[in-house]
């Protein structure tokens, strides 16, 4: 029997990983980046000052990288109990360029305790190649070096602290870094973040730059260097299909619309991916996809939420056996979407309904305007008088952050809200939402977070 | 009551204090649009599909390259067709470069205002001795009504930004504490689309400005009585019904407000009229004053409203008065019920003061 304290810690703790899973502390549609940032700070530290050991252990749900490393630089400044491995594997599946900035932000707070000197150790010797990462983030592996009291192996050291010692380098990349300076032909064999730098000293032309330099480029800079690359008549070559879902969907958005049928394939491919062996497994499914104008998101964070809602439409496609998606403006062609119009919620919730479906899956921003709250009336109407056995789980699913409340706007308390981020996370985003149903308690909740911290 | 005919109410979109209320037209008018140069592009005339004739408009103290010459001016009143009327406005060189080449702007200084109260009472037809010459001569332009810029209104920026259009909208009725600021009524969504964003730069009185700082007005929220829902076709009803039970709601109960008593046609072209309105100056109900442009069948095509606060009533109170007593102050003061010494002081607080000549020299003596 859970007490009245365990279902408020747990309906904490679901809170906070909504927040933690969605927010980034970037403006969003309704709210400037300023109020994101003080909501979240507030979140970290009134979760971390109340459940010191399931705040840490959060990190083994879908929290983006964002969060997570505000959780990891807070247990490490407090020095809070926490599992070090768990922090390790969740360093692990960051980018490079993301860790640094963290391993920067300890340095700039004075965290230097034995444990994160510990961790920053272990996460600079599990890098594949230390002396690429020399060269791609020289000053932040340099500083993480330094704060960490390493003594790098090799001519590493040399490299960063007095790279005038050596009249040559015995690694490859080190060695194209020091000729690159004066041989046109060594940048190529740099990371293209470094080589465009040098071909600027050096007056190359884009064109041919961009033409040398493909092959080193890197999965998400082949993406953004697509249209660029393509006026001076380089392919990247950049795979949609093998890019994360909403990632790919928000690239296909930037294009007209004109150009975006072509690359239906490559996300339904994607989408095929993902669901791997649940492909076809979800029964029928209904999804209500909005595609109001504030789906738009912001200026940061451009066409994000709807994004994020393409990129469910072709998931739950993958996985259901029989698949409806409606949108609210109506729109057959999902790749056609824009943000506009406003969030007529509660009708289309109700043709959704209409198809009976197993599942019914809402992605939105939550703000149903159109009238206010009808979406909630519906649901609550269904939930208690048409289908109060639960025969059609609905699952709502938010991309966006309200730092007013804390949380991710719900749509009706009979349903379970999740914050989402990223489309792969949808399967574990709706196991997640059953625990804000109020049918299980705490105790599996604590179950649930170390299942999940042992299978990462 | 203004005819609003072909307009429908949509949903209000509420953000803190400000509430914003939805005109779609299902059947745009085709044959009225913003002029094209409006758009910064003469061009524009030539992209319309059917290729169409229609009539040019251009709102008030709209700002464009009028003259021959291509200085900015703004028009002076809204106008049919051709905008003859216009005032030039001097800009800053550094302001005029950080404008974007194509923006529209609508003049956010005080012109608009004064220009509307100006606009509305010309000049006193006979040269009573106690007006000034430059009373006489020029009017009461030009006189500066205070007013409040949309971005001081507090929230009005974030309501104008999230807001979320309806396909074919056509206006907005703008609420701030649930009183109605303006009404913006255009003949086609494109338009409103354009226009949309210089709401924020419009002026509004003071009592909107206080209002806005009070608390936020409250949100409709949709209610269906599970008592009379037994399958899915029944709850789809209650839904509809609730959508239109908001939208009537708000037609009857609070567009109450928006009456144009004092209608004068200004201007005719082609079938539609452009007009300008006057409240009553009734000074314990709403006071709009406007300028809209109607078809031929008297609907409403273009609308365009500021709400007078209560010191402009007063003002507007007096110079309604004395244009009714063809601007005799003995005559007026009689009308009123006061002496013409009491009727001088009412037109000095109310700021009138400087259109009168000294006390002293009235009365037909000292003329030099």
């Amino acid at each position: 029997m859970d007490t009245y304290a365990d279902l408020i810690e747990c309906e904490d703790v679901l809170l906070f990983a909504n927040a933690a899973i969605t927010a980034t502390g970037q403006r969003e549609f309704h709210g400037g980046a300023g109020e994101q940032r003080l909501s979240l700070d507030f979140l970290h530290r009134y979760v971390h000052g109340n459940y010191p050991g399931l705040y840490a252990a959060t990190l083994a749900l879908d929290v983006n990288d964002h969060n997570a490393a505000l959780i990891i630089a807070t247990v490490l400044r407090e020095r809070s109990a926490a599992d070090g491995r768990l922090i390790a594997r969740r360093l692990a599946r960051m980018s490079p360029a993301r860790v640094y900035r963290l391993f920067r932000q300890l340095q700039r707070d004075g965290v230097n305790n034995r444990r994160t000197r510990a961790i920053v150790r272990d996460w600079l010797l599990a890098r594949p190649d230390l002396a690429f990462d020399a060269v791609k983030y020289r000053s932040a592996v340099k500083a993480a070096v330094r704060h960490a009291h390493l003594t790098p192996p090799g001519e590493l050291g040399d490299f960063l602290f007095a790279p005038r010692r050596r009249a040559r380098f015995q690694t490859p990349v080190l060695e194209a870094w020091r000729r690159a300076h004066y041989d046109k032909n060594a940048l190529y064999e740099l990371p293209y973040t470094v080589a465009e730098g040098f071909a600027a000293r050096h007056g190359i032309s884009r064109a041919v730059f961009l033409e040398r330099i493909a092959p080193r480029l890197t999965r998400l800079e082949r993406l953004r260097l697509t249209g660029a690359a393509r006026g001076s008549g380089v392919e990247t070559g950049a795979d949609l299909a093998a890019l994360p879902l909403v990632r790919a969907a928000s690239y296909v958005l930037s294009l007209p619309v004109d150009e975006r049928r072509q690359h239906v394939a490559a996300l339904r491919a994607g989408a095929r991916r993902v669901a791997g062996a649940r492909t076809g497994t979800w029964g029928s499914v209904t999804a209500v996809l909005d595609d109001s104008f504030s789906s738009y998101g912001s200026p940061v964070k451009r066409r994000r939420p709807l994004a994020v809602a393409l990129a469910c439409h072709y998931l739950l496609e993958a996985l259901a056996s029989r698949y409806t998606g409606l949108w609210l403006s109506g729109r057959a062609e999902p790749v056609a979407a824009r943000p506009a119009g406003a969030t007529p919620l509660g009708l289309r919730v109700l043709d959704a309904l209409e198809t009976r479906p197993d599942r019914l899956v809402i992605v939105s921003d939550g703000w149903d305007n159109a009238p206010p709250g009808l979406a909630a009336e519906v649901l609550r109407v269904w939930r208690r008088k048409l289908d109060p056995a639960g025969e059609v789980r609905v699952a709502h699913l938010n991309p966006v952050y309200d730092a007013d409340r804390f949380d991710v706007r719900r749509l009706s308390p009979l349903v379970p809200t999740a914050g989402i981020r990223d489309a792969e996370d949808l399967p574990a985003l709706v196991e997640l939402a059953r625990f804000a149903e109020g049918r299980t308690g705490l105790g599996e909740l604590r179950a649930y977070l170390e299942e999940r911290a042992c299978s990462i | 009551m203004l005819d609003l005919t072909g307009l429908v109410t949509m949903p209000a979109q509420t953000w803190g204090s400000v509430r914003l209320v939805p005109l779609v037209r299902p059947e745009p008018i085709v044959d009225l649009r913003l002029h094209a140069r409006v758009y910064g592009d003469e061009l524009s005339m030539a992209l319309l599909p059917d290729r169409t004739v229609y009539t040019a408009y251009v709102p008030h103290a709209f700002v464009a390259s009028w003259t021959g010459d291509g200085t900015p001016a703004a028009a002076y009143g809204t106008q049919l067709g051709e905008p003859l009327r216009h005032v030039p406005i001097r800009t800053h060189r550094r302001l005029v470069q950080r404008e974007a080449k194509n923006r529209l702007r609508i003049l956010p200084l005080h012109l608009a205002l004064e220009g509307y109260l100006a606009l509305h009472y010309d000049l006193p037809g006979i040269a009573w001795e106690e007006w000034t010459r430059a009373a006489v001569a020029g009017g009461l332009s030009p006189r500066v009504e205070a007013a409040y810029s949309g971005a001081h209104v507090r929230g009005l920026d974030d309501a104008l930004r999230v807001f979320e259009f309806h396909a074919g909208q056509c206006g907005l009725l703008l609420y701030v504490g649930d009183t109605l600021a303006s009404a913006f009524v255009t003949p086609h969504p494109e338009d409103y689309r354009a226009l949309h964003p210089t709401l924020i730069r419009d002026l509004y009185g003071e009592l909107i400005y206080e209002y806005a700082l009070h608390y936020p007005v409250r949100d409709f929220r949709a209610a269906i009585d599970d008592s009379r829902v037994d399958t899915l076709a029944d709850l789809r009803r209650e839904a509809e019904r609730q959508g239109e039970e908001w939208a009537a709601f708000h037609d009857s109960v609070m567009a109450g407000g928006l009456r144009a008593p004092n209608v004068r046609d200004v201007y005719r072209l082609g079938r539609f009229t452009l007009q300008r309105f006057l409240p009553v100056f009734d000074r314990f109900a709403e006071n709009h004053i406007g300028e809209m442009i109607t078809d031929d069948q008297g609907r409403t095509a273009y609308l365009k409203t500021f709400r007078l606060s209560q010191a402009q009533v007063r003002r507007g109170y007096l110079l309604s008065r004395l244009a009714e007593n063809q601007w005799s102050l003995p005559d007026t003061a009689a009308a009123l019920g006061v002496t013409t010494g009491e009727l001088r002081a009412r037109m000095d607080r109310a700021g009138f003061g400087h259109l009168l000549r000294p006390e002293s020299r009235v009365g037909g003596h000292i003329r030099t």
